[in-house]
């Protein structure tokens, strides 16, 4: 074992196996998920981008114009020179779509927020607990994240609707009822509830990971407990704090389930917008383009948490 | 010296596990409640348990969700290690930035995104909407967590072990066959547990890829919970609870048992 020297190539036999040029059998299995993923994944978004172009008609399917092949070039053409930006322009001048972008990012947002300040202690916690406890509560964070997220919705309908068990319960101590169902109030709280593995997940992690001895460390130099806290243990753990965060911001703007079964008919969200286009409204141009505004509000947060993601794999 | 949790700890760990239980509790009680009322509890009883099963309706969706879920689960496992295996071990081939990326962004990804996406490719291409499209769009998304899974044990395997294999002869496929998928094989399972339960569970992605004869369980919930809350709602949910609940829990066991004599 040589411990001092020049670096060595960890493995100077891997080089033998394969002559240079030719890929490995692994990347030749990456080609099938490859595949998959640019047939139905990729090439999807590009045909809503198409879409957010076309007009509507009544047809099945109910957009115009087609591309027609058979037209040679001359198709293709006349396919360009109709499509146009009608529907973006519809956005605009609609203010209620703007309404929506605006309210789902500040759902989302303050969820966000939420979500950090009520994941933080209790991941904390967790990760102080002996390691048998420890493995105990992880499993009882996960449970949930395994349940039907639509069942758990669900069950705080139940909960919070006018004659439900909450005010049931506020009735039996003697206050008052409240009528959160149907509110934004309830839509927080159902986010909330629903996103909250997601966020103390990442933050057990990176807490789990610390070392002790950096607290002891820390506190021999005259820190206080809380001080030891918020200049040790908070800002190692914000690797954490960006995962869980982005984790649950993406998903929980175009989010469609809890805004529609627990908010009001005032409650806007995206994800309910582009459903009620495509379903109700039959106005498949307009649900593509709202889709396409969302996706680009998207995609700085994506590629972050890409980042992190690939970061995370590779350094372990 | 690990100190202990500390009282703040203990109440956070409370409220919180008391939060996210709660509802789920709730929920299974009053599935046993022999009145229609949910505040009222009209004592114990499984007549809603027994309503269920006489639902054709809600039999046909189960059916047809297990099968969705079965199906893209197995498609997505095998798809999911492939491109793990890709990911950890083919280094830098071409096109690996937006291979990754096309395995991540699904993972947060907003369901109505994906669903009208692959909706709009399904009739461009003329496919019939039924169970083979629900079954693809849901192999797309859980594609993304089974690689996740997956690859999250690859990278802590270590490869010698393989190399070893084919030095002391093995053909590749071999190597792998007996040293690293007995290894991964866990995750493997796990992956394909995970699969299953979002397929299961999808009810944005599968509302709008599916077609006539197609309807899954979330679909029938869904239209059910719109019109209010119910008792039978309630029964079916915590007979998917129990099924989701005990899978989770068995393959949890089974993980710890493997490796408590090995470590």
């Amino acid at each position: 074992m040589s411990v001092t020297g020049a670096p060595r190539p960890r493995r100077p036999w891997k080089r033998l196996g394969r002559p240079r040029g030719s890929p490995s059998w692994e990347a030749r299995a990456a080609f099938l998920p490859y595949l998959w993923l640019g047939l139905f994944f990729l090439a999807p978004f590009l045909l809503v981008a198409k879409l957010s172009l076309s007009d509507v008609v009544l047809a099945i399917p109910p957009y115009a114009p087609k591309l027609d092949w058979s037209a040679g070039l001359a198709g293709v053409a006349a396919f360009v020179r109709a499509l146009d930006f009608e529907a973006y322009a519809r956005m605009g001048h609609d203010g209620l779509y703007l309404a929506a972008y605006l309210s789902s990012l500040k759902f989302a947002a303050v969820a966000t927020l939420i979500l950090l300040l009520t994941g933080y202690p209790l991941a904390y916690g967790m990760a102080r607990c002996r390691p048998s406890v420890r493995q105990a509560l992880l499993m009882a964070v996960i449970l949930p994240f395994w349940t039907s997220f639509l069942i758990r919705v669900y069950a705080w309908i139940a909960i919070l609707k006018p004659a439900g068990l909450l005010n049931m319960a506020l009735s039996q101590v003697g206050l008052p009822a409240v009528d959160i169902l149907n509110t934004d109030t309830a839509v927080y709280i159902g986010l909330v509830y629903a996103y909250l593995p997601f966020m103390v997940l990442p933050l057990y992690a990176v807490l789990e990971r610390q070392d002790d001895s950096l607290l002891e460390a820390a506190a021999d130099l005259g820190c206080t407990p809380f001080q030891t806290f918020w200049r040790v243990t908070f800002p190692l753990s914000l690797p954490g704090v960006a995962a869980g965060a982005l984790l649950c911001f993406i998903p929980m703007v175009g989010e469609f389930v809890i805004p529609d079964l627990l908010g009001g008919s005032g409650t806007l969200m995206l994800g309910k917008t582009i459903w009620t286009e495509f379903f109700s409204n039959r106005d498949w141009p307009a649900a593509s383009a709202v889709a396409i505004v969302l996706l680009a509000t998207l995609v700085i947060p994506i590629v972050l948490f890409q980042r992190q993601q690939t970061k995370l794999m590779e350094q372990r | 010296m690990r100190r202990g949790p500390s009282a703040f700890n203990i109440a956070a760990i409370t409220l919180g596990m008391g939060f996210l239980y709660l509802p789920i509790v709730l929920l299974v009680i009053y599935s046993f409640n022999a009145s229609r009322l949910v505040t009222v509890w009209g004592g114990f009883s499984t007549r809603w348990y027994a309503s269920l099963f006489q639902n054709e309706q809600l039999l046909a969706a189960a059916w047809v969700t297990l099968r969705v879920a079965f199906v893209s689960a197995t498609l997505a496992t095998v798809l999911g290690a492939l491109a793990a295996l890709g990911l950890v071990r083919a280094g830098r081939f071409r096109g690996r930035t937006l291979f990754s990326s096309m395995t991540y962004a699904p993972l947060v990804m907003p369901e109505v995104i994906l669903g009208l996406s692959l909706l709009l490719l399904f009739v461009s291409v003329g496919l019939p909407r039924g169970f083979w499209t629900v079954t693809i769009a849901h192999t797309t998304l859980t594609l993304c967590y089974a690689t996740v899974v997956v690859q999250a044990r690859l990278v802590s395997f270590d490869e010698a072990l393989e190399e070893a294999a084919r030095d002391l002869g093995a053909p590749p496929w071999k190597a792998f066959v007996l040293v690293t998928l007995p290894n991964i094989a866990p995750a493997v399972a796990a992956a394909w547990m995970l699969a299953f339960t979002l397929s299961l569970d999808d009810l944005v992605i599968a509302s709008f890829t599916t077609g006539p004869g197609a309807t899954t369980l979330p679909i029938r919930i869904y239209s059910a919970v719109r019109l209010g809350v119910s008792p039978e709602i309630n029964a079916i949910s915590t007979l998917l609870i129990g099924l989701v609940a005990t899978g989770v829990i068995a393959v949890y066991l089974l993980n710890m048992r493997r490796r408590t004599p090995g470590a």
